[in-house]
C-alpha cells in the first residue's frame, strides 16, 4: 500500500524515506535548541524549530538528510532552523556522505524573525553551493501541502536535482503574494487549478525546473532519491550560462498573457490542455516521446 | 499583546516506567500540539505546558490528571508546546506518546 508523502509529518517522511531504523538525529527535540525570537513575541515555539536534521542510510549508502515541517509556521526559516540546515551542510563537507537530501516544505523566511531569517536563508544557499562544489550531490524533494516558496524556492533551484510530486509546488513569490502586489486580474490565488498549473510539479517538470516527477508516494520519493546518488551535477560557468540563456529564451518567447497550458503547447507538449488530468507517469511519457 | 501561558503540574503515580528514549509526537500547528516525553529520576511525573491559549489552566489540569490516572507512571517528564489543541486532541497525543512506554520490572 502506498503512503502519501504530503500527508506525512517531516519526521515520518525521514523515517520512511531512509533505510529502516537507520536515522540518527542531530539536535533532537530533547536538546531544545529553539527559536530565541518566538517566545518574546508570544508565539508558540517547537522543540526542533521546525526542522529535522541528521544522518542515515539510503539503500545502504550513508546520506545526510533534513526535513522541514510545513505544519509549524508554514515551514518558515528562522535563525535556528536555518543554522541547523547550514550546520548539516558544513558537516557534509567534512564527512562526505553519498548525498544530502533536503525535504523542503516552506513558505520561505519566517517573517517573525525578519533579518535573522533572511540571513539564515542566504547562509543555507552558500552552504549548499559549497557542498555541490565538493562534488556531493544535493537533492531537494518537494511534496508537502505548503509547497516550497520564497528563499527556499531559490535554495531548491541551487541544488543538483529537484524531485517533485504533482501536488508539490515550487516558486519564488507565493500565489497570495502575487495577488496582493499585482491584483487579482494578474493572479487569482483562490483559483486552485490556476495555482497548480502555474507552480505545481507537472508544470515545473515540463518547463525543466524539476528533474524528476513522481507520484505522491513516499516510496516513489525514496526511489528517486536512491537514483540521485552518484549523480552530482558539476556547477560550471558553462552550465550557468546555458541556464541564463534558457531563462532569457523562456521570457522572450512566452506567449502573450499566457496561461501555463499555452506555454506547454509552445514547449511542444502534445495535448497540452489534458496535462492537468494526467498522472505522473503519463506526464513523464509526454516528455520521453 | 498577550504572551504564552506556562503551566506546570505534578502528580504522584504507582508504577515506575522502564528506561526509554525521549518520544516526540505531534506538531506545533493550528489546533495541534507537540508532546515530548522524557525519563526523569523522580518519584512523581511532571507536566510542563506552554500554550498560546491563555486561561484554560483548569481544563489542562483535568486532562493531564485524567491521562496520569490512566497510566499511573512515575518518572515521566512531559513537555508540551500547544497551539490551541482541544482537550480530545491533547488526550489522543498523550496516549500516542505513552503507547510505547512500559512498566519497569523490579
Amino acid at each position: 500500500m502506498s503512503t502519501s508523502f504530503a500527508e506525512c509529518s517531516a519526521r515520518e517522511r525521514v523515517a520512511r524515506l531512509l533505510d529502516r531504523e537507520s536515522f540518527e538525529e542531530w539536535l533532537p527535540p530533547s536538546a531544545r535548541v529553539m527559536s530565541p525570537h518566538l517566545a518574546q513575541l508570544g508565539v508558540p515555539s517547537a522543540f526542533d524549530d521546525g526542522v529535522v536534521i541528521g544522518r542515515g542510510r539510503l539503500a545502504g549508502r550513508a546520506v545526510f538528510i533534513a526535513a522541514q515541517e510545513g505544519e509549524f509556521m508554514g515551514g518558515g526559516v528562522g535563525e535556528v532552523h536555518g543554522a541547523k540546515l547550514v550546520g548539516l551542510m558544513q558537516r557534509a563537507l567534512r564527512d562526505r556522505p553519498a548525498a544530502v537530501l533536503l525535504l523542503a516544505e516552506s513558505g520561505g523566511v519566517r517573517l517573525h524573525e525578519a533579518n535573522a531569517g533572511l540571513i539564515a536563508v542566504s547562509e543555507v544557499m552558500r552552504a549548499l553551493l559549497d557542498v555541490r562544489a565538493a562534488g556531493i550531490p544535493v537533492v531537494v524533494l518537494i511534496g508537502g501541502a505548503n509547497g516550497c516558496f520564497g528563499g527556499m524556492g531559490i535554495v531548491a533551484r541551487c541544488a543538483d536535482r529537484v524531485v517533485m510530486s504533482d501536488n508539490g509546488r515550487l516558486a519564488m513569490s507565493g500565489p497570495e503574494v502575487i495577488e496582493a502586489s499585482h491584483g487579482v486580474e494578474e493572479f487569482d490565488s483562490r483559483d486552485r487549478a490556476l495555482v497548480w498549473r502555474t507552480t505545481g510539479g507537472k508544470h515545473r517538470f515540463l518547463s525543466g525546473d524539476c528533474d524528476v516527477l513522481v507520484d505522491d508516494d513516499v516510496q516513489a520519493f525514496r526511489d528517486a532519491a536512491i537514483d540521485a546518488i552518484g549523480h552530482a551535477n558539476a556547477l560550471t560557468l558553462d552550465g550557468l550560462e546555458r541556464e541564463h540563456a534558457l531563462l532569457a529564451a523562456r521570457l522572450r518567447d512566452a506567449p502573450e498573457g499566457a496561461d501555463a497550458v499555452a506555454l506547454w503547447r509552445q514547449l511542444g507538449i502534445r495535448d497540452a490542455e489534458r496535462v492537468p488530468d494526467l498522472d505522473a507517469a503519463e506526464v513523464r511519457a509526454l516528455v520521453a516521446n | 499583546m498577550t504572551g504564552m501561558e506556562s503551566l506546570v503540574y505534578e502528580f504522584a503515580g504507582t508504577r515506575c516506567v522502564a528506561a526509554f528514549a525521549p518520544v516526540l509526537v505531534g506538531v506545533v500547528g493550528s489546533g495541534n500540539l507537540e508532546v515530548l516525553v522524557e525519563p526523569a529520576a523522580a518519584a512523581i511525573s511532571r507536566y510542563s505546558v506552554e500554550t498560546s491559549a491563555r486561561g484554560f489552566g483548569a481544563i489542562w489540569e483535568a486532562v493531564l490528571r485524567d491521562f496520569h490516572e490512566r497510566h499511573h507512571f512515575n518518572g515521566l517528564s512531559v513537555s508540551i508546546n500547544d497551539m490551541g489543541a482541544t482537550p480530545a486532541v491533547v488526550s489522543l497525543r498523550l496516549d500516542q506518546a505513552a503507547a510505547g512506554l512500559k512498566e519497569a520490572t523490579p
